[in-house]
C-alpha cells in the first residue's frame, strides 16, 4: 500500500457558501495523499488548514474541484462506506462524564454495528487491539473527563483506529500537549503509517517537529496556496523559508530548521573553539551581539572560564551582566 | 438489578395514585372497581374517570418529558437544556394561549369538544416546533450554559409578553381556562380522551428509541458523528419531531409542567452512572414516570383540594440544576 496514491486533489477550492455567497479561503491546490505516509499540513494560523481538512472529511463542499478516494470521487460514497474509509481525530473536547476510554474507543466501531450500537465479540477484539496498538490498555475504565490532554488525544486516535479506516486526518493532534507528549504522538502516528499502511494527515504547527517526523508536508497560506514535498526538498527550493521567513525568523538550511534572529546592535570578537564557544555565540545573539573577526580579541573562552577584558568569568550569565 | 427496583418503584406509585386521593375510598372498593364492578356510584366515577386516567398520564407525560430532555440534553451537548429551560414549553404555551384567548368561549376548558382539544394540541404543536426550529438554528451559541439559560429566559419572556397581550384581548372565559391550564395537572385527560394522549405520548417515546445509536455518537459532537456515518440532519429532523410533538402533546393536556425533563435525565445518571443511551433512555423513562407519579401524589396530599404540579416539581427539579451547575464548577 505504501506510497499508493489514496487521495488525489484536483483544482480545489475551499471556503464556504451561504446562499449565493461564496467566500473562497484557498483556491487551486493539487496535491495527493499516499498509503504508509505521514503528512503534515502547516501553515500559520488563519491560513485554511481547518477548512482543508474540514472539506476532505465531507464536513463542508468543495467549492470547486475534484477530491478522488481510493479511485472513485469523494461524493460518491454514502455516509456508512466513507465512515469506513476516512476517520478523523478533532480538536473538539467531547464533554463527556460517564463513559470510559474504552466506551470512547467503541463508538469507533458504530460504522460496522447494527442498529441499537451493541459491539460483538469481533468488535470488542478490534477496540482491545486498537488500544494496545496506542499503547492505553491500561487507561480502559478509567472516565474520559479525568484523561490528560495526551491520554484523551491517545483515546481518539484508538477510536479512529477501531475505525479500522485506511485514512485517518488529525486536526492539531499536539496542540496543547507537552514537548515530550507531542513527539510520542508523532513518532506513534509515524509507525501507524509505516506498519499499516495508513494514510495520516495532520494539522499542526509544530513545524520543527513536523519537519523531523514528516514523510511529505503540505504548506499552506493565504498568499501562495499549498506547496508540497518532502521537508528536505522543500528546503532546498527554498519553499520553507518562502511561507515561513519574516521579520526576526530566518530558515537555516544547512540543519534544515528555524531560528529566531535578532538584529545586531553590536559587534564583538570572540576567540576560543568547542561547545563552550558555540553556546557563547549563541547567548550573545540572543542579546544582539553579533561575533566578529577582528584584534584585538576581546573575550577569550578557556576550559573553565571566559575572559573579558582581563576577567575571568565563571558562567556566560555573570559575563554576559559585565557586557551588557 | 437497578431496573427492577425502579420497575417496581413506578408499579407502586401508580397503584398508590389509585388508591390515594382527596376522597377517601376503601382499597377493597378500589380494587373491585378496577375488576369491572361498576356498581358503586360514585366512587367508581372516581376511581374510572378520574384516579386512572391521571394516574396514566403522569406516567406517560414524566416518561415523554423526560426523554425529551435526554434528546435535547445529548442534542445541544449541553446538561442544562430541557424543554421548559429552553422555552419549547414557552412555544406550545403560547399556542395554546392563542387558541384558548382566541376562541376562549367557545372551548372553555372544562368542556372542551374533541375538536376544541384538537385546535389546543394543534395549537401546543406549533408553538413549540417553532421554538425548537429557532433554538436549532441557535444551537452553536446553546452551547454555552449561559446562553442557552438567557435564551431560554427570553423566550420565555417574549411568549408571556404575547399571551399577555392576547390576554388584554380576550374574554373572561378565555382568560379563566388559560388560567386553568397554567396551572399544569395530571387531571386534564378524560377516559375518552386517553387513547389519543397515550397514542401520541408513546409513538413520540418510540421515536426517541429509534434514535439510541445515533444518540451515543453525538455525545462526542457533531463532528465525529458525521464522520462515525451519522447522517446528522436525519437524526436532528427526527428530534426535533419527537421532541416537538412530547412537548406539544403533554403541554396541551397537562399545562407547562416544569423542571421534569431538565431533572430527570441527570437522576438516571445519577443512578446508573452511564451516558450510554442504550442504558440511560429506558432508565431516563422510568425515572421520569416515578418522578410524575410521585409528584402527582404529593400534589394529592392536602386534604381540601389538588395541588397544581408545578407547585411540587421545582422541589425535586431546582437542587438537581443547582447540583449540575455546582459540580461543573469544578
Amino acid at each position: 500500500m505504501r506510497h499508493d496514491i489514496t487521495i488525489n486533489i484536483d483544482n480545489l477550492s475551499t471556503g464556504y457558501s451561504s446562499g449565493g455567497d461564496k467566500k473562497v479561503v484557498t483556491h487551486g491546490i493539487n496535491a495527493s495523499l499516499r498509503g504508509g505516509e505521514l503528512t503534515c499540513l502547516l501553515g500559520p494560523n488563519g491560513a485554511g488548514k481547518s477548512t482543508l481538512l474540514k472539506t476532505l472529511s465531507t464536513f463542508i463542499s468543495p467549492l470547486k474541484g475534484k477530491i478522488t478516494l481510493l479511485g472513485k470521487p469523494l461524493d460518491s460514497y454514502s455516509n456508512t462506506e466513507r465512515a469506513r474509509l476516512i476517520g478523523v481525530v478533532l480538536t473538539d473536547k467531547p464533554a463527556l462524564e460517564n463513559m470510559s476510554a474504552r466506551e470512547l474507543v467503541g463508538l469507533g466501531r458504530t460504522p460496522y454495528t447494527g442498529f441499537w450500537g451493541r459491539l460483538s465479540d469481533e468488535d470488542n477484539a478490534v477496540v482491545d487491539e486498537a488500544m494496545s496498538l496506542v499503547g492505553i490498555s491500561s487507561l480502559s475504565d478509567r472516565m474520559t473527563h479525568t484523561l490528560s490532554d495526551g491520554e484523551r488525544q491517545k483515546v481518539m486516535i484508538a477510536k479512529a483506529l477501531a475505525q479500522q479506516t485506511p485514512v485517518i486526518f488529525l486536526d492539531e493532534p499536539t496542540a496543547f500537549l507537552d514537548f515530550p507528549s507531542k513527539v510520542e504522538l508523532m513518532q506513534l502516528l509515524l509507525s501507524l503509517s509505516r506498519r499499516y499502511g495508513k494514510t495520516i494527515f495532520m494539522s499542526t504547527h509544530d513545524l520543527d517537529l513536523a519537519l523531523l517526523t514528516a514523510d511529505r508536508i503540505w504548506l499552506i497560506d493565504r498568499n501562495h496556496g499549498v506547496t508540497t514535498g518532502t521537508p528536505e526538498d522543500l528546503a532546498l527550493d527554498g519553499s520553507l523559508a518562502r511561507y515561513f521567513v519574516r521579520d526576526g525568523v530566518t530558515f537555516d538550511s544547512s540543519s534544515g530548521v528555524f531560528r529566531v534572529s535578532v538584529t545586531p546592535v553590536r559587534e564583538i570578537s570572540v576567540k576560543g573553539e568547542g561547545i563552550r564557544h558555540d553556546m557563547l555565540v549563541k547567548a550573545l545573539a540572543r542579546n544582539a551581539i553579533a561575533v566578529v573577526d577582528s584584534e584585538p580579541c576581546e573575550i577569550t573562552v578557556t576550559h573553565d572560564a571566559f575572559v573579558y577584558r582581563g576577567i575571568a568569568y565563571r558562567d556566560i550569565a555573570s559575563l554576559l551582566n559585565a557586557i551588557l | 438489578m437497578k431496573f427492577a427496583i425502579i420497575s417496581i418503584t413506578v408499579v407502586v406509585l401508580f397503584l398508590l395514585n389509585l388508591f390515594l386521593g382527596s376522597v377517601e375510598i376503601p382499597a377493597r372498593d378500589v380494587v373491585e372497581i378496577l375488576l369491572g364492578d361498576d356498581t358503586r356510584g360514585a366512587a367508581g366515577f372516581i376511581v374510572m374517570g378520574s384516579r386512572l386516567p391521571a394516574a396514566v398520564t403522569a406516567l406517560l407525560a414524566g416518561a415523554g418529558l423526560a426523554v425529551s430532555g435526554l434528546m435535547l440534553q445529548t442534542s445541544f451537548r449541553n446538561p442544562l437544556a430541557g424543554p421548559s429551560i429552553l422555552g419549547i414549553t414557552s412555544g406550545a404555551s403560547l399556542g395554546v394561549a392563542v387558541v384558548l384567548l382566541f376562541f376562549g368561549g367557545s372551548v372553555a376548558v372544562g368542556s372542551l369538544t374533541i375538536g376544541g382539544y384538537a385546535a389546543v394540541i394543534l395549537g401546543a404543536f406549533i408553538g413549540s416546533m417553532l421554538i425548537m426550529g429557532l433554538l436549532l438554528g441557535l444551537s452553536s451559541l446553546i452551547r454555552n450554559d449561559l446562553m442557552l439559560l438567557i435564551t431560554g429566559i427570553m423566550i420565555g419572556y417574549l411568549a408571556s409578553s404575547v399571551i399577555m397581550l392576547l390576554n388584554y384581548a380576550s374574554t373572561a372565559e378565555g382568560i379563566q381556562s388559560y388560567v386553568m391550564w397554567g396551572m399544569s395537572s395530571f387531571n386534564g385527560v378524560s377516559l375518552q380522551q386517553l387513547p389519543l394522549f397515550a397514542g401520541v405520548t408513546l409513538s413520540g417515546i418510540f421515536m426517541a428509541l429509534l434514535l439510541i445509536k445515533p444518540l451515543n455518537v453525538m455525545l462526542l459532537g457533531a463532528g465525529y458523528a458525521a464522520n462515525l456515518g451519522v447522517n446528522i440532519k436525519l437524526v436532528r429532523n427526527v428530534l426535533l419531531l419527537a421532541t416537538g410533538l412530547l412537548s406539544a402533546v403533554i403541554t396541551a393536556y397537562c399545562g407547562p409542567v416544569s423542571f421534569i425533563g431538565l431533572a430527570v435525565p441527570h437522576i438516571a445518571r445519577m443512578i446508573f452512572r452511564t451516558d450510554n443511551h442504550r442504558i440511560l433512555m429506558p432508565a431516563t423513562i422510568l425515572c421520569g414516570s416515578v418522578v410524575a407519579l410521585g409528584c402527582s401524589l404529593l400534589c394529592m396530599l392536602p386534604s381540601s383540594g389538588v395541588l397544581p404540579v408545578n407547585a411540587v416539581t421545582p422541589l425535586v427539579g431546582a437542587p438537581v440544576v443547582l447540583w449540575v451547575l455546582l459540580r461543573r464548577r469544578k
